[in-house]
């Protein structure tokens, strides 16, 4: 293998940092200045993102003139332990200007809807500055030089999406939503730092080139232990099985924070972290067939339930789920896949983010209602929203020639290129994936647009104002031209990262799956319209126990209640009584199972110095004879 | 006799001027009227330790590394003056500074926290009315003389001068526990309680004492670590004396199963004296490890080895479970040092390796802690501190600028980035590593992962709850307490976003005299 270096910055590369330091300052003006602010802080917070977006492309244009196509600069010295050293460093190279592009790209597009979105709301400006912390954070997360930045961003982009989804305080199903999405990142993150200390531990560095030239050299052991904890932390920051349940739940936010965080950029940072470490991942084909497996079984979960919601926000939250199953899938077959993996998240976030201010902009026209058995018929009232939801429909359905076809099929057809049985269930996998996914998506459109008025009495919709729609019609033409256009430059592009492109042969051909594909795709697409055209149920009937498991979340969450909940809580209602007026019970189940432990534990905390003396003589009597233990030996 | 004992009077300056300052105190308690009393004190402690950081400083910069007392050239290893010493003195004292200020603190409630006589019986008719005048300022020379005894303890270099700190530390500190003005039959049974059980810790110390003397025939720290190697004596006095010691010096630093009397005595005592205890004490408790073991023990390594990690790992996971359902937040802030005990002890064990990272540590918490327990005292019922954690509901809405305060040394004591905790941590651990302790690294993330739960919920207990209609009041400004949050927000912060000076200082600092 080829030893990876990469060259310093030099140039406008050596602004990179930059591009941080602009939504950061942003954020911190526009929290510093307090209500002075009020009148022109959303500018402020567009300003500074589009100045980063002006500066990416810069860099962009920069970078590709490069024959070594990386840009590494050393900020400063963080930590500095004997001879191991980490520094505050950044690196720029294909993929992380890739995803640079679309973070400050999409990224301003919302801020400008967002300023139309939010114009009615109090806290417009602390919502910006929210705003611009995150895409602070989120850049920080791709641009870091080693693992440890990147974790410092990982970090920074769960504080800032916390916020942002607890943003309306006074509703308690957002708090919730905020505690739950941070509280399962927490899980994920313990695998991150594992895996830094494994690499510490293994390697003595935490360097990305470090790492990637000594992993030749780990044990089988320890590059399975690393794949899988960095697997475990990608799972959780982007909603993949078995950490899913946060996603949807976190929808409770304004939607340009589901738009910007849950759909464009901070629920793919596991994608990201997963192709930079693809050295790793390639290294262990056990690793690389459990991450195939959570893509495989993700899609399928999220497709499935994505079926059977009636809340437009949550059903393309599941949405979001199943993609970036279609991601991990992708990133997880290893060689040329990646940058498909890549190439399926950049379209994703043009379509996705489309489809989010889309359904925000209905949501604006129907008094904040999310039932789509309660819409109907609102394309003739809201033509651009209409216009540019269809845009994204064909989009991810993946229809010729739209986005999704470029970027969904190739993935199906890799899957089926994998080698013997495997082949055909992940291939299998990811077709049934994608007649689901026609299926539900037409069912959103169909419900939403189309068929007779379900309006509740109240609701006078009307089109939303130049500021949203703007966004809207940009978003809607990416989605339909983007995966054409970026097919083959962008594969291209990646090389320097993943190395060439090899067109996969495996059980079938890539026509033979275009084919089929398209068919199932057609099929779920007619059925959903055909069983949806004339309207649906105002409220949901009792139904047979598939639609009623995907109505459950597929058991998700009662899985989380049974396991961890329940029996977390029954040990804590059985030792102490639980303090009415308490810090809300106990929030979550894995906190519940270790507050029972932790009350058990307690009772022996008596209070009376006799009970303590005899703690500290019993200790005491172990330590000796430990020691004695010792002695023998 | 005496024929030549060289004396490093600058050496020991720092220590000189802080028992001064404690004597002078006394008399100033005599000698000077009741109205300027506060002041006078206050002054004389805060510009005491002042010096002693600004001499201590001075002598780290200038790399000393000598011992205190010599004869004819040899040294005598009772006061040694070698990197570790110093920069656990100088973070004592620079602690004690901000501890001071916080003891100084009268404007949250009418004359302080202190009771004006500690004799009087508590509830009765003479101490309700005693509530309303002004606290004792004697507790002013009592805490010089804890924190000298401190300084004291992280360069003693033989057992009899460690013993000897160890109890000028402890005695005013269980008096000073016992004066708090509110709750007073709490702060006296918690008075008792660490008096009881410290003296009964104390009898392991002399125990164990003895059986090293008779193991190595010398109390000096050099010396028993020479005869780990070349003793003729049976091993078994050895063992029996590293367990005796260890089980003292653990009781100081609050490891489980020692670790009993922590929440008991952190609740009832005044917040300014747990601010005191869990700052400064837990700096010279770990720099007695420290020293013990890596001065005294190295060579018998081998054996204490897998006793100690298991308490460590037990200090870790037991701390971090017991934190999770407190309601109180002393008792929270209470089980959580017992976590980080536990996160130290990982740096104790790794030896040389951490020795730096250890104290990077130690001054990180210090500062977040104090800082903590400030906020603890502002937030008040009436004349009482809320403790209780649902009484913080809804901080953010009525006093934001608290609230922030909190969210920012809550987040440090959860380990996030940006923060003290998380450099604090993440250095500590990676020293660990290279130490190949990775089973403990292990442990300790896990362990803190279940301990930040706790504190991001009272995060989400500001911000996301509604205030009870009768909420708590924040006393601000009050100039004292004040500082003391800001000193401690500021260095949560700086060493969390800069962390690469200080572990530069503490690198240089980290080796021991080893005579």
């Amino acid at each position: 293998m080829d030893t990876i270096t990469y060259a310093p910055a030099s140039g406008l590369l050596a602004w990179t940092w930059a591009l941080i330091a602009l939504p950061a300052l942003g954020a911190a003006i526009l929290l510093l200045a307090g209500r002075r602010a009020d009148k022109w802080g959303h500018w402020l917070g567009v300003g500074t993102i589009g100045a980063a977006f002006a500066l990416a492309v810069g860099l962009f244009a920069s970078l590709s003139g490069l024959d070594n196509k990386s840009a590494h600069l050393d900020l400063f010295t963080l930590i500095a332990i004997g001879d191991l050293q980490i520094d505050a460093s950044l690196l720029f190279d294909p993929l992380s200007a890739v995803f640079c592009l679309l973070i400050t790209g999409v990224g301003l597009l919302i801020h400008i809807y967002a300023v139309g979105y939010m114009a009615e709301d109090a806290g417009r400006r602390k919502f910006f500055a929210y705003f611009n912390l995150f895409a602070a954070a989120m850049l920080v997360l791709v641009l870091g030089g080693n693992y440890f930045m990147t974790f410092v961003g990982w970090e920074a982009v769960g504080l800032a999406s916390y916020l942002l989804i607890a943003f309306w305080q006074l509703k308690p199903a957002a708090a919730t939503a905020g505690k739950k999405a941070f509280l399962t990142n927490r899980v994920a993150d313990v695998g991150f730092l594992l895996a830094m200390f494994t690499m510490l531990g293994a390697l003595g560095t935490v360097d990305f080139a470090g790492v990637f030239n000594g992993a030749e050299s780990l044990s089988t052991s320890t590059s399975l232990a690393l794949g899988l904890l960095l697997l475990a932390a990608a799972c959780g920051k982007s909603g993949q099985w078995p950490f899913q349940t946060w996603l949807p739940d976190a929808m409770e936010g304004p939607t340009p924070v589901s738009a910007l965080i849950h759909a464009a950029t901070m629920v793919t940072a596991g994608v990201y972290l997963i192709a930079r470490s693809h050295i790793i991942f390639s290294l262990n084909p056990n690793v690389q067939t459990a991450v195939v497996a959570v893509g495989a079984l993700t899609l399928l979960f999220g497709a499935i339930v994505g079926c059977a919601k009636d809340d437009i926000k949550r059903v393309l939250a599941w949405s979001t789920v199943s993609q970036i199953g279609y991601m991990f899938l992708a990133v997880g077959l290893g060689g040329g896949a990646f940058a498909l993996g890549i190439l399926h998240l950049l379209a994703h976030g043009f379509f996705k983010a489309g489809l989010f201010l889309g359904s925000g902009s209905v949501m604006h026209a129907m008094n904040d209602q999310t039932d789509i058995r309660r819409f109907g018929g609102l394309w003739r009232v809201m033509p651009w929203t209409y216009a540019t939801f269809l845009a994204g429909w064909v989009a991810i359905i993946g229809l010729f020639p739209f986005s999704g076809y470029f970027t969904k099929d190739p993935i199906i057809a890799a899957a089926f290129a994998r080698e013997g049985w495997q082949g055909w269930v992940t291939g299998g996998a990811a077709l049934l994936g994608a007649a689901l996914t026609a299926f539900y998506m037409t069912r959103l459109f169909v419900l939403t647009f189309h068929g007779p008025k379900r309006w509740t009495e109240d609701v006078h919709p009307h089109e939303s104002p130049a500021i949203m729609t703007g966004p809207l019609v940009l978003l809607g033409l990416g989605s339909l031209g983007a995966g054409a256009l970026m097919v083959s430059p962008v594969t291209e592009w990646l090389t320097p990262v993943f190395g060439e492109h090899a067109e996969p042969h495996g059980h079938l051909s890539h026509m033979q799956v275009t084919v089929i594909t398209t068919a199932v795709v057609v099929l779920g697409a007619a059925l959903a319209w055909f069983l949806f055209r004339g309207g649906t149920d105002e409220v949901p009937r009792a139904a047979a126990w598939p639609v009623r498991a995907a109505r459950a979340d597929l058991g998700g969450e009662a899985v989380n209640r049974g396991v961890f909940e329940r029996p977390g809580r029954l040990a804590a209602n059985a030792s102490v009584a639980i303090d009415a007026r308490g810090v809300d019970g106990v929030v979550n189940g894995l906190s519940a199972a270790v507050g029972g432990t932790s009350r058990r534990l307690l009772a022996l905390q008596t209070g009376f110095v006799r009970s303590y003396a005899l703690s500290i003589l019993s200790g005491a009597v172990i330590v000796v004879a430990a020691l004695m233990v010792v002695v023998i030996q | 006799m005496n024929e030549a004992l060289q004396i490093d009077w600058g050496g020991l300056a720092p220590l000189i001027i802080v028992f001064a300052a404690a004597f002078g105190g006394l008399l100033v308690e005599a000698a000077v009227p009741k109205a300027v009393r506060l002041y006078v004190q206050v002054g004389l402690a805060v510009a005491a330790l002042a010096a002693a950081f600004v001499t201590v400083t001075v002598l780290l910069l200038g790399d000393k590394q000598t011992t205190a007392f010599s004869i004819e050239g040899t040294a005598i290893g009772s006061v040694v003056l070698d990197g570790p010493g110093l920069f656990l003195q100088a973070t004592i004292a620079i602690l004690a500074i901000v501890a001071v200020l916080l003891l100084a603190e009268r404007r949250t409630t009418r004359g302080g926290d202190f009771v004006a006589e500690a004799a009087v019986v508590a509830d009765s008719a003479a101490d309700i009315q005693q509530r309303r005048s002004d606290g004792a300022t004697e507790i002013f020379p009592l805490t010089l003389f804890a924190v000298g005894g401190m300084m004291m303890f992280v360069t003693a270099g033989d057992l009899l001068t460690m013993f000897v700190a160890l109890e000028m530390l402890s005695l005013p500190l269980y008096l000073l526990c016992g004066l708090a003005k509110r709750r007073r039959l709490i702060s006296q049974e918690a008075a008792l309680k660490y008096f009881l059980l410290g003296a009964f810790a104390s009898a392991f110390y002399v125990y164990g004492m003895a059986m090293l003397y008779g193991f190595a025939g010398t109390v000096d720290l050099a010396g028993i670590n020479q005869a780990g190697i070349s003793s003729g004596q049976p091993r078994l006095f050895l063992y029996i004396g590293v367990a005796m010691l260890a089980v003292a010096l653990l009781f100081k630093a609050g490891a489980v199963p020692f670790h009993m009397w922590t929440p008991d005595v952190y609740t009832g005592a005044p917040t300014p004296v747990t601010a005191l205890m869990a700052a400064c004490v837990k700096v010279a408790a770990f720099g007695g490890l420290l020293r013990v073991f890596n001065v005294g023990l190295a060579s018998s390594a081998w054996d204490w080895h897998l006793i100690l990690t298991v308490i460590a790992v037990a200090t870790m996971l037991g701390g971090a479970i017991f934190a999770v359902t407190q309601r109180n937040i002393k008792r929270l802030l209470a089980y959580s040092s017992i976590a980080n005990a536990g996160y130290l002890l990982v740096g104790v064990i790794a030896l040389g390796e951490a020795v730096g990272q250890t104290m990077f540590y130690l001054a990180a918490y210090g500062f977040t802690v104090i800082a903590a327990f400030a906020v603890v005292s502002l937030v008040r019922d009436g004349d009482e501190e809320a403790t209780h954690l649902s009484r913080w509901a809804g901080l953010g809405k009525n006093s934001p600028g608290t609230a922030v305060v909190v969210t920012i040394l809550m987040l440090a004591l959860a380990g996030l980035p940006f923060t003290s905790g998380f450099a604090a941590k993440f250095s500590l651990f990676a020293a660990a590593l290279q130490a190949d302790e990775l089973g403990l690294v292990i442990v300790g993330v896990v362990s803190s992962a279940i301990l930040a739960f706790p504190y991001l919920r009272v995060v989400v207990l500001l911000w996301l709850n509604e205030p009870a209609p009768d909420a708590p009041t924040v006393n601000l400004p009050s100039p004292m307490a004040g500082t003391v949050v800001a000193a401690g927000v500021v260095a949560t912060l700086f060493l969390g976003l800069f962390p690469g000076y200080l572990l530069d200082i503490v690198d240089q600092a980290s080796i021991f005299l080893n005579t």
